[in-house]
């Protein structure tokens, strides 16, 4: 039974249509290892029965000549999406017992093309963090360990953390996965899986909790590139009840991919050679060019000229949008409710949100709210988003003269637990890389390229122009065949 | 730009956070740190750019003029901590 955790997404589809096993073994399969991982605290709600009946479906329609594009495929789902009878709490307190009494449309598309749901994954609280050290239930834990007897607790990256350990420990082959600033990419670097980002609009925004509306998107996180491509087709798709959707037709993805790159210029921008970025990272940056030259490509030097200014410009824009929508945490329609005695209307939102939020999210809402305040509103907000247009522009202008960019995903490989939960900026620093494609909007993705000295994964990305998530998978799948990246986290959970 | 107490206090009651003053001296100097750090925008040049929201050229689409969803006023209700007579139920407002 144990083999079938070791499947893709692909895999499995594949083996079911071929009868080599039935989508109920597979099921079954990854309820155990989710039952017997309790110790990475990935999942904070466990749907067997979800995941079964899904599988059984499946199995009659294999019977039935009706198989769908994921039947028989057992898949975490990230607790940002809204999930009918299943608690969702966007791991905050705020929302604990909420139980949507609708779908998001990420989660119905995913079902409607046959996939099953092993459970809600665990992730940083209202998808704030970088480590998932912000979810009011407990860090997730990586299952991977650094060489050598070092027993430390690593961070699985956030804020999905939860889907990257989950896939990582083959609890599930796939899962959903937000990015924001770099919440699907980084923690895939971290874990020595894929994730990609989408285009904005790709994915329907509807039911997915909000955290900075022109920023999210979700997408999917997988052990291949390929998983990758076919859960992305799933997902996405016009939502007319989601403003921000593009209505544009999905493309066949899985069937596109093509790892020949010849006649494809890939970029390098020179500003993201930061100063602190170990050698090691520097070294697989340099590799992964020369395997993109090997696949056919030519490699071509590039700017991106305020690239210093993303990170301070995300971090008015992403808490400015967070304090907006937290807004609607109130204590009155759904979610909890603190109520002191005697306390009236305003005193009830006060201590409902101060007892609800996690120290993360009431820094952002907090930074949010003063950057939007009479009298700061330009200087702040105005600016950011000035400086976002001019980022936006950069990207136009590097990719008139190339196809992709290749940078590192993130700074550093896994760090422990508790290493930068001090200090916020540290923290905020992390997502240096992926910052800048969220502003611009572009679709993005993170492959695994190697083990940096500790034995910790290290991660490439990839970005492309609005739209052309095929160049970013192909560009992926150049990048894993040549990396050839086997590696997996001993059992030790 | 130097944040002071009495300022993130003020931001907290904006936020309709409640704050103990211990918070509120915790949060302050974090606050000047970020914001110190976020103040390198000024740098930028930005005249004549215009501020950029939506990201990827998109047109507001309009749909027809008729109810597509309602009479789910207990589907509204079903995750409301209190909830009476069909309504929400709040603190009494007016004294």
């Amino acid at each position: 039974m144990s083999e079938l955790t070791n499947l893709g997404v692909a895999e499995i589809r594949d083996g079911v249509k071929a009868g080599d096993f039935s989508a109920r073994e597979v099921a079954e399969a990854h309820v155990e290892a989710v039952a017997a991982a309790k110790a990475l605290n990935a999942f904070l709600v466990e749907t067997p029965d979800h995941v079964l009946a899904a599988a059984d479906a499946a199995d009659q329609a294999r019977a039935a000549g009706t198989l769908k594009p994921l039947s028989g495929v057992p898949i975490g789902m990230k607790d940002l999406f809204c999930t009918v009878g299943v608690q969702t709490t966007a791991a905050s307190h705020i929302l604990e017992g909420f139980t949507p009494t609708y779908e998001s449309g990420v989660s119905q598309r995913l079902f409607d093309a046959g996939a099953g749901m092993l459970g809600k994954l665990n992730m940083d609280q209202f998808a704030m963090g970088s480590s998932n050290e912000t979810s009011a239930f407990g860090n997730v834990i990586s299952p991977w360990r650094r060489g050598g007897g070092d027993n430390a607790a690593l961070a699985p990256g956030g804020s999905s953390g939860g889907s990257s350990a989950a896939i990582a420990a083959r609890l599930c082959p796939a899962a959903t996965g937000t990015d924001t600033g770099g919440s699907i990419r980084q923690p895939a670097a971290f874990t020595g899986i894929s994730g990609i980002k989408p285009t904005y609009g790709r994915c329907s925004r509807w039911g997915t909790v909000a955290f900075a509306s022109s920023l999210d998107q979700a997408g999917p996180m997988a052990r291949s590139v390929r998983d990758c491509a076919i859960m992305l087709e799933a997902m996405a798709g016009l939502d007319p009840r989601d403003a921000t959707s593009l209505d544009a037709p999905v493309p066949a993805w899985e069937q596109g991919l093509n790892a020949d790159l010849k006649g494809k210029k890939v970029g390098i921008p020179r500003e993201y050679r930061v100063e602190s970025m170990p050698a090691e990272i520097d070294a697989l940056w340099k590799r992964g060019a020369e395997w993109l030259q090997d696949a056919g490509a030519e490699i071509v030097d590039v700017s991106l000229p305020h690239t210093k200014y993303a990170l301070p410009a995300y971090y008015i824009i992403a808490p400015a949008e967070a304090s907006s929508n937290l807004a609607r945490y109130d204590g009155v329609r759904y979610g909890q409710r603190e109520l002191p005695d005697g306390a009236n209307l305003q005193e009830m939102y006060a201590a409902t949100r101060a007892a609800g939020f996690g120290p993360e999210v009431k820094r952002r809402i907090m930074i949010g709210t003063y950057v939007l305040s009479a009298g700061f509103y330009d200087a702040y907000y105005t600016q950011a988003q000035r400086v976002r247009a001019l980022i936006s522009r950069d990207f136009d202008e590097a990719f008139a003269k190339v196809d992709v960019l290749l940078t590192p995903t993130a700074p550093s490989a896994a760090f422990a637990l508790g290493d930068k939960s001090d200090d916020p900026l540290a923290m905020y620093l992390n997502d240096v890389f992926t910052v800048p494609s969220s502003l611009a909007g572009l679709p993005a993705m993170s492959v695994p390229g190697g083990l940096d000295d500790a034995g910790l994964p290290l991660g490439l990305q990839i970005i492309g122009r609005a739209m052309d998530e095929q160049g970013v998978l192909n560009a992926g799948l150049a990048l894993e065949q040549h990396a050839g990246f086997t590696a997996r986290p001993d059992r030790w959970w | 730009m130097s944040v002071d107490t009495d300022t993130v206090r003020k931001i907290s009651r904006l936020a309709r956070i409640q704050m103990s003053d211990a918070e509120i001296e915790a949060l302050a100097p974090e606050f000047n740190k970020i914001l110190g750090w976020i103040d390198q925008l000024g740098e930028v040049d930005t005249s004549g750019v215009e501020p950029m929201a939506a990201v990827v050229p998109n047109t507001l689409r309009l749909r027809d003029d008729v109810v597509t969803e309602g009479g789910d006023r207990d589907r509204v209700l079903a995750n409301a901590p209190q909830a009476e007579h069909g309504f929400f139920a709040v603190p009494k407002v007016i004294e």
